[in-house]
């Protein structure tokens, strides 16, 4: 199990956001974190990389305890995480973006530089930009960007944050499409999404969160099946 | 008004300018960086003057040479300040943030006061008095150097924040603190540096004017007032807008002394500050 979440307590204040929240993500898995505004998505996937802490519950990545780390040494391990609006700097050209992806090894001249290469060859619209601010950029090509920067930290583990907010139904396509290549490529992946339809797509396993709490679990086909995701998540 | 005496008050106030520019910088990193508004930033220069004062007095150490000693302490002393003080209450309202560096600002003073008493200070160096001169214009070497090295400093400090790793996980920690941690950088390890760079700016700048500038306790709240007028005039968190607001308050209050009689002066810099903000409230270059 390369990530392992126990009984996970998160409140803002006095506001329970997280209410014992436990899942587990084996290597080489696509798993899915679907359920609605203010379930409490992103705040789980904020704790799991060490934004935020959890009050109870334990965390373990790659066979390390990680609950109590710093979210940059977390980083250091192999958790990449995407974040939700995707907090690129905005200020720093594309190519530097990129290349503070892997501050990590920033000693390593070779490896920083084949990391660009292949984000590049990945996204080739980032080649082509690759000294302009990224805060000049579209929308979709921003999303490119964070993903880029989250791959070439080399990571063992990559957690995406509703990477299709606000983006057109054709980049969305587009970017799932990517998603499930990396995936493909042997690289672990936790998408956090609203767009069940698409996740469900592309992922192996699913959890459904409601309230702070995982409501359903199960495989794809199962949670295709469930009456109430149907209903709830894809409109049937 | 004689051109001799404008000309003069041209050259006086871009020299002040350039040491006002460094002073700047340094406050610009550590708000721009950390969001603090650190009222301490004078009583740290305070600290560089008075490091190089001891250092001259009992081991005869040029001023200017000092800077290789008082630079890294003024930097350590930011960094323990950062760590110990600043740290802990990071993510606290910015109001409590204040009041905690304005006690650091008491504390330094009172303490320099104590030990030091509140006589005023001046360092001779053997050439003060040196003056070169440039047709009608005659220029302090003193306050030229002290203008020299802050531009060389600030200079340094821009090609440190622009081409290093360090310097640009810090402009990332400024604009992205949940971005740089992902990545792997220590935003505390970024906020530590950047607090001590900020200071050991500051210190450089009481360092290169201990040679033509009067030392005591108190000497920091002189350059305080001008240091935020500075920075807030320049837009807080822009580099060039600190060494920009840098000159034009150093030009202005050298018009302003030769224009207007006694501190009445003050009103220039003081005016075209809160006229530039009435029409830019965010500064200059922001």
């Amino acid at each position: 199990m390369l990530l392992k979440a126990n009984q996970i307590h998160v409140s803002y204040g006095k506001v329970k956001v997280l209410d014992g929240i436990s899942l587990g993500i084996v290597q080489g898995e696509l798993v899915t974190l679907l359920g609605p505004n203010g379930a409490g998505k992103s705040t789980l996937v904020k704790t799991l990389s060490g934004l935020l802490r959890s009050q109870k519950g334990t965390i373990e990545f790659d066979g390390r305890r990680v609950d109590e780390m710093e979210p940059d040494a977390i980083a250091r391990l192999g958790l990449s995480h995407c974040t939700e609006g995707r907090s690129l700097f905005i200020d720093l050209t594309v190519a530097d973006n990129l290349k503070l992806g892997a501050y990590m090894f920033k000693k390593d001249g070779n490896r920083v530089r084949s990391g660009l290469d292949r984000i590049y060859g990945l996204f080739p619209i980032l080649r082509e930009r690759a000294k302009q601010k990224a805060g000049t950029m579209s929308g979709g090509q921003q999303q490119m960007l964070a993903i880029g920067r989250a791959l070439m930290a080399e990571p063992k583990l990559l957690i995406l944050d509703e990477p299709s907010l606000g983006l057109a139904p054709l980049i969305i396509d587009k970017l799932f499409e990517i998603v499930k290549t990396i995936n493909g490529e042997g690289m672990t992946v936790l998408l956090v999404e609203q767009n069940a339809f698409k996740s469900l797509e592309i992922a192996d396993r699913g959890y459904v969160l409601e309230s702070g709490k995982v409501v359903l679990s199960g495989s794809r086909s199962e949670l295709y099946g469930h009456e109430d995701v149907r209903r709830a998540y894809l409109g049937i | 008004m004689e051109l001799r005496v404008l000309l003069q008050a041209i050259v006086s106030g871009l020299l002040t300018g350039g040491v006002y520019a460094l002073i700047g910088v340094g406050l610009n990193l550590i708000f721009g960086v950390m969001k603090i508004i650190n009222f301490a930033h004078g009583s740290l220069l305070m600290l560089g003057m008075y490091s190089t004062y001891w250092l001259f007095t009992f081991f005869k150490i040029d001023p200017y040479l000092s800077l290789a000693i008082t630079v890294p302490l003024l930097f350590l002393i930011g960094v323990i300040i950062q760590k110990v003080l600043i740290n802990p209450i990071i993510e606290y309202p910015e109001n409590n943030q204040l009041v905690l560096t304005m006690g650091v600002m008491l504390f330094l003073e009172n303490l320099a006061l104590f030990l030091w008493g509140p006589d005023f200070r001046t360092v001779k160096v053997s050439y003060v008095g040196t003056v070169l001169s440039l047709s009608i214009v005659r220029v302090n070497l003193l306050r030229f150097i002290a203008f020299a090295g802050g531009l060389l400093l600030a200079l340094l400090l821009y090609i440190f924040l622009k081409k290093t790793d360090m310097g640009k996980a810090i402009r990332a920690s400024s604009e992205e603190r949940e971005g740089a941690s992902v990545v792997g950088i220590s935003v505390k390890r970024v906020h530590l540096i950047s607090f001590g760079i900020g200071t050991a700016c500051v210190g450089a700048a009481g360092t290169l004017m201990t040679p033509f500038f009067y030392l005591s306790p108190h000497v920091g709240h002189l350059f305080l007032l001008t240091a935020f007028m500075v920075v807030v005039m320049g837009g807080m968190g822009s580099f060039i807008g600190a060494i920009i607001g840098g000159f034009i308050i150093g030009l202005t209050e050298s018009l302003g002394a030769v224009t207007l009689p006694g501190s009445l002066g003050q009103i220039i810099p003081f005016s075209l500050f809160v006229i530039i903000l009435l029409f830019k409230p965010t500064g200059l270059f922001k």
